[in-house]
């Protein structure tokens, strides 16, 4: 066997905290061979970036480090400064989360990749700048000679991500850590740049330490994968081995939570509570309190991490030698299992229900300047955020709205949401056109229509007790608060006694029930729901999916779910509507959509989702995109998706003809499905 | 002034709200603030100097407009604490009185300094178009106008007693900078989804500015408002140093800096104890504004 | 573009056409030309004193706005009017602009350069034996009022001068008049009469400055860019220099600008009490002599300096930051 280019060894980082020491990574072992890739997973606050930080010995001065981490066998805990800086960027190097913040501002791309060659070799600033190019040209940047003169501003997430990943690989580095590599990202993104990794590590033939939050990505590109919980690893082994055949119930819980594409339906399986603070952990086994399957035993001490189930599988539980069952076997025979509500399924037919419209947009359109400059400010052109959207939302009907950054969902929401005439196109809510509103009658609409913001911390105000905030709508429309507040309170599965607190006494999904209760005080008919769970860890997110879809059945609510993850719409939408660059690329009923799509993009985008599925993942055919959305100011003539269409690519040219010269409108495909391609045809991409 | 007097008063419920929950916030930000040297030191500084300048005049048998004839110029002495002036007065007895009016006039012209930054800044940025322009020029109106040459053509408004004025005239050249600052917060606060929360409820504009965004900016007003104070004594004392601004008979430090600086070299009681307190306020009031900011914002100062 | 830079002029225009207006008239109301005549011995008769004032157009007799749009005009044509002595403003301003403008120069150039580097380095040291007497210090020079620092190193220099019994430090003016000798001499004469009011301009520059950078920095130090510039392979100083250091300066030579702008009119204390014959000392006299037209015309000057100096301010942001740019 060949020795590990990477060894951690009973790694712990603690910081000083208000209360005395807080220990953030409390023993962490691990090793990395030769061109491998380990996956870490964990949720936010498990201690996996930190982790990374300190194999760098990049921690901040604050923080305490003990433990050994040795990189070909060379020990770099504890070596001094000048030895850590001959070794990063040339045998170890970096690929961190958000590729924005992470370049210098101020520096062109080029000179910041020919900076990272120049630390390490002595090469002339001509050599240095020729390489730059050709690493550049190496992770997919086009016309990468013009493109090193950019600054990082010039770029999009994902151009700047593969700045990153050229700067990383600039000295042909033997170990190659990414840290949320595509976290800030679109899915179609997301795919272009785990492809320029797995390029890269051909190159180079690095091994690299994946960190992310994401079963899916995890079970596309990694050989092994260790699972963090409150510092520790809690199970490690191969990759198949811990996706079908976990030990640890906190995995098992983790990947039952993950909303999938291919699932149906079913309802998800939230983990109870939150993780815990590495400030205050509980005694024993910190997973203890949320366990499902916990003992007496489990809260007395906290479990060794012990070999148990495959080869190389290990797992911190002490009922880690039980059998188990395969947590992600088939979904849809696990929907059958958990008891899905076949009835839903059934109720849907091709046809829609025939049931009062509680929102219609038409040809809804919404441009805006954009202004350039500090000293001479100036229009540079328009943004034509949204460009003709047409779609209603039934009562009782949840439509999901999604689409990338930039695609103009949020613009459409907003709109809707200021009940004000559009530029162009009607709106209207509960049958009333908002361009002919009066005041008052705004007043009155708002009452039924109300929302729910994606970051619950942002949405509700910090200063206020959650009694003040759920009486707020009350008090606006003149109704006295009184009993409401504890109902509401009620209704959303949280304590009477939570009222008289502040927001920031609570965890991200509490938050969010907060904001769901504050949104429902003046029993809407329709709630408009901006990415309500995007902002939340995996295992909380399910228990706030769970919620609204009960809430939903119980009080006979309509939504406009605005979203751009498509695993989560599946489970919680009726019919789907995907955008691109502001028009309706493909519309209909959610099963019909996602088993075969017919437009091009909602092709890519639903192939771009990672699967938490090893196997399947791995088999998948992938449709991938060339280069990065067109510019909303200037989108490309005809169809604005046919300069990384892939199907246009196979058209002939008398074909690709009307692709260019004429803008489709969404055509019915027969059912409730209809896309907007000249030329569209239903795949399956799963 | 009408606006101005608005602002407290909206921004009273929040501050008691904050007492009501567990850990409150004013609680916390006052943990904070006697947690570091800079909030000790200065607030045990101020609540000496007021200490003082109310209570310290009480101790002597000179009071500010008594003349010593017997004692022209004279060091200090057990009579004379501090020493007299040229003309006779007792410099401990005038020292004090002067202090008092500085501390006032700082602490009120910051007060409504600060309130017209809030009121206006917040107008303009919430309502934008118009409303922001027209506010925006009166801003950059002011600060244009050399504010010294303004207050000191009109000094001689200020003399018999018209100090007040003179707060609201000083008072009226502090607000735009902070001004301008609250608008910028206003325009990015004005897209959190609290507030866009509160106006897709119905809530009303006036409402949601004085209930939502000019509360969650207390701290950086609160701030700014301790600085004023700082700013205020200071401008106050070199308009005085030239006769510009406090008028006699009344005296302000910035008076008796000027009248004791001629006579500082061979006489330093009569210019330093002066001086030195008014440097003492300031530090003291500078000291307090630190660590307040410190206080109020978790992300900058001990947490890095 | 060129809509943009003209809207922005006028505006510009107007704004200082509005504030140079109202201190006209806040002035002319204020002020009372006629009492510089009456303490004269023997006293000139009214007849006298009247048409003199008319000759400079400060007859309090002549309605207020008569004599405004009279100056006005002038204004329009280049001409500020004449003081109260009779010479006209503008020949007067100019000279001292140059004077001013050697003070604030040096005063700014010395204190923003001495505060940025203290407050980088106390920065990057947080919480080390550089950064807390750095910060000690600069609450300490804050807190000193102009008038009182300037009347301290006055105090101190004729100590220092008593002390090494020679004149080292000059108290007062900017050149010996009458001075005999070569450029050395007079170079040296110049900086000893310079030495004491920059420092007293610097030093509460420098304490701004200082506060500011290291605020700024510590920004910057815990930025991504920076952990990524070390991630790359660079030692931690030449991380904290090329990239954090370069970031942070942005602020402050927009600010650098900005107090340029102010300093102009600002640095009145300085000039009076250590005798230089600069705008400052002209705005305190021309108060004391009842001068209107002085008075406009620094006002029309100090509405100018703050208005180029924003503009300044964000021409450099512009240079020195390319997100700002046009692309």
């Amino acid at each position: 066997m060949t020795p590990p280019v990477l060894e951690v060894a009973g790694l712990t980082v603690t910081f000083p905290g208000a209360g005395g020491p807080v220990p953030v990574v409390r023993g962490v072992d691990y090793a990395v061979a030769p061109g491998e890739v380990l996956g870490i997973v964990g949720e936010s606050g498990s201690g996996k970036s930190v982790t990374a930080l300190a194999v760098m010995g990049l921690l901040p001065p604050r923080a305490t480090m003990t433990g050994s981490v040795r990189l070909h066998g060379e020990e770099l805990a504890g070596a001094p400064e000048r030895r850590l800086t001959a070794v990063r960027g040339r045998t170890i190097s970096m690929v961190f989360q958000d590729p924005l913040s992470a370049l210098t501002p101020v520096y062109r791309v080029g000179d910041q990749i020919a900076e990272a060659i120049r630390a390490h070799r002595r090469i002339g600033a001509k050599e240095a700048e020729r390489r730059a190019v050709e690493l550049l040209d190496l992770v997919g940047i086009p016309s990468p000679r013009q493109r090193a003169l950019a600054f990082p501003h010039e770029f999009s997430g994902g151009m700047r991500q593969r700045v990153m990943i050229a700067m990383a690989v600039a000295n042909d580095p033997d170990v190659i850590i990414c840290d949320e590599p595509t976290t800030a990202l679109d899915v179609t993104v997301q795919a272009q740049v785990l492809e320029v990794l797995r390029t890269a590590q051909r190159e180079t033939g690095a091994a690299i330490v994946m960190i992310t939050h994401d079963l899916g990505v995890v079970a596309g590109l990694a050989d092994r994968v260790l699972v963090m919980y409150a510092g520790r690893v809690v199970e490690a082994g191969r990759v198949d081995d811990v996706y079908h055949r976990a030990r640890m119930p906190y995995t098992r819980g983790l990947l039952g939570s993950v909303p999938r594409l291919d699932g149906g339906r079913a309802r998800l399986a939230p983990i109870d509570g939150t993780p815990p603070s590495p400030g205050a952990l509980p005694p024993g086994c910190p997973f203890e309190p949320r366990c499902p399957a916990a003992l007496p035993e489990c809260r007395e001490a906290e479990p060794p991490l012990v070999a148990a189930g495959g080869p190389g599988q290990a797992a911190a539980c002490v009922r880690a030698a039980e059998p188990v069952a395969d947590p992600v076997a088939d979904p849809a025979e696990a929907a059958e299992a958990a008891g899905a509500d076949p009835g839903t399924a059934a109720g849907r037919a091709d046809g829609r229900p025939e049931r009062a419209v509680v929102l219609r947009v038409d040809g809804l359109v919404k441009h805006h300047p954009l202004v350039r400059g500090a000293v001479l400010r100036r229009r540079v052109g328009t943004v034509r955020a949204v460009d003709g959207v047409t779609f209603d939302v039934r009562e009782g009907e949840t439509l999901g709205l999604v689409g990338e950054s930039g695609c103009g969902k949020t613009t459409t929401l907003m709109q809707i949401l200021e009940l004000a005439a559009p530029q162009r196109g009607t709106i209207a809510v509960l049958g009333r056109d908002t361009a002919r509103l009066r005041a008052g009658d705004r007043t009155a609409i708002r009452r039924d229509l109300q929302v729910v913001f994606q970051d619950p911390l942002a949405a509700l105000d910090p200063r206020m007790t959650v009694h003040d905030i759920l009486a707020e709508p009350l008090r606006a429309h003149g109704r006295p608060p009184g009993p409401r507040v504890r109902e509401l309170l009620g209704l959303v599965g949280l304590e009477a006694e939570h009222a008289g607190r502040y927001p920031r006494e609570f965890s991200g999904g509490q938050r969010q029930r907060i904001g769901i209760a504050r949104a429902l005080a003046l029993e809407p008919r329709l709630v408009v729901l901006d990415e309500p769970v995007s902002a939340l860890d995996v295992s909380i997110q399910a228990g706030v999916v769970n919620l609204l879809a009960e809430l939903k059945e119980r009080l006979g609510l309509s939504y406009l779910f605005v979203a751009h993850d498509l695993a989560v719409v599946r489970h919680i939408a009726d019919r789907v509507a995907v955008m691109h660059l502001g028009r309706i690329a493909e519309i209909g009923q959610v099963d019909r959509v996602y088993a075969a799509p017919a437009h091009p993009y909602t092709q890519a985008l639903l192939s771009a989702v990672p699967l938490p599925d090893p196997a399947r993942e791995r088999a998948r055919r992938r449709i991938l995109l060339e280069g990065d959305l067109p510019n909303p100011a200037s989108p490309p003539s005809g169809c604005r998706f046919r300069t990384r269409c892939p199907r246009f690519t196979a058209l002939g040219p008398a074909e690709r003809d009307r692709c260019v010269r004429e803008e489709p409108e969404v055509r019915l495909l027969g059912g409730d499905q209809g896309a907007a391609c000249h030329y569209a045809e239903r795949v399956d991409v799963m | 002034m009408v606006t101005s007097a608005e602002r407290p008063a909206g921004a009273a419920p929040s501050a008691a709200d904050q007492d009501a929950g567990p850990p409150s916030r004013g609680r916390v930000v006052a943990g904070r603030f006697f947690a570091s040297w800079q909030g000790r030191a200065g607030f045990a500084l101020l609540a000496l100097l007021f200490a003082l300048a109310f209570a310290g005049p009480a101790l002597s048998r000179w009071s500010y407009t008594d003349k010593d004839f017997l004692a022209f110029l004279s060091p200090p002495s057990a009579d004379h604490w501090f020493g007299t002036l040229q003309t006779g007065a007792d410099v401990y007895a005038v020292t004090l009185r002067g202090m008092r009016r500085s501390l006032v006039v700082g602490l009120l012209a910051a007060l409504l300094s600060t309130a017209l930054a809030a009121v206006v800044g917040a107008f303009a940025g919430y309502f934008l178009g118009w409303t922001d322009r027209a506010l925006t020029w009166v801003t950059d109106l002011l600060l244009v106008l050399p504010a010294f040459l303004i207050l000191a053509i009109m000094s001689p408004m200020f003399s018999g007693g018209q100090w007040p004025l003179f707060v609201a005239v000083l008072a009226l050249f502090l607000w735009m900078v902070t001004s301008k600052i609250v608008r910028g917060i206003t325009v990015s606060l004005k897209e959190r989804e609290f507030v866009q929360a509160a106006r897709f409820m119905g809530v009303s504009p006036a409402r949601i500015i004085f209930r939502h965004i000019i509360p969650n900016m207390s701290s950086l007003l609160v701030v700014d408002a301790t600085l004023n104070v700082s700013a205020a004594i200071l401008t106050e004392t070199s308009l005085s140093y030239f006769g510009f601004g406090i008028q006699p008979p009344d005296v302000s430090l910035g008076t008796l800096i000027a009248d004791g600086s001629p006579t500082a070299v061979y006489a330093p009681w009569t210019f330093w104890f002066a001086a030195g307190l008014l440097v003492v306020i300031v530090l003291a009031v500078n000291l307090a504004g630190d660590a307040l900011r410190d206080a109020c914002d978790p992300e900058s100062g001990r947490s890095r | 573009m060129a809509g943009f830079l003209l809207r922005r002029l006028i505006n510009h225009v107007v704004l200082v056409a509005v504030a140079t207006s109202l201190a006209y008239m806040l002035a002319a109301i204020a002020f009372d030309p006629r009492s510089n005549y009456q303490d004269r011995s023997p006293r000139p008769p009214e007849a006298v004193v009247d048409a003199r004032l008319d000759e400079l157009g400060l007859n309090d007799k002549t309605p207020l706005f008569e004599r405004y749009l009279a100056w006005a005009g002038g204004v329009l044509r280049g001409d500020f009017g004449p003081s109260v002595t009779g010479e006209p403003v503008l020949d007067d301003l100019a000279r001292r602009a140059g004077v001013t403008l050697r003070l604030v120069l040096t005063g700014l150039l010395a204190g923003s350069a001495a505060g940025v580097l203290a407050g980088a380095y106390a920065a990057v040291r947080q919480y080390g034996v550089f950064d807390r007497l750095t910060t000690g210090l600069s609450f300490v020079v804050l807190a000193v009022p102009v008038v009182v620092l300037a009347n301290m190193s006055i105090i101190a220099a004729t100590w220092l001068n008593d002390l090494a019994g020679a004149r080292i430090l000059l108290v007062s003016g900017e050149a010996t008049p009458g001075l005999r000798g070569g450029f050395a001499a007079h170079l040296a004469d110049r900086v000893q009469h310079l030495a004491l009011p920059t420092f007293t301009l610097s030093l509460g520059l420098a304490a701004i400055y200082s506060r500011y950078q290291r605020n700024m920095m510590l920004d910057v130090l815990g930025a991504d860019f920076v952990r990524t510039a070390m991630a790359k392979g660079l030692s931690r100083r030449a991380a904290l220099v090329r990239h954090a250091l370069r970031t942070a300066l942005i602020p402050a030579a927009t600010y650098f600008a900005f107090s340029f702008g102010a300093l102009l009119v600002g640095a009145t204390f300085t000039e009076k009490i250590f005798g230089w014959h600069g705008l400052g000392e002209r705005l305190i006299d021309s108060i004391f002599t009842n001068d209107v037209h002085t008075v406009a015309a620094i006002s029309c000057f100090a509405a100018c300096a703050v208005l180029v100096a924003s503009l300044a301010a964000d021409v450099l942001h512009a240079a020195l930051d390319p997100r700002v740019r046009v692309s």
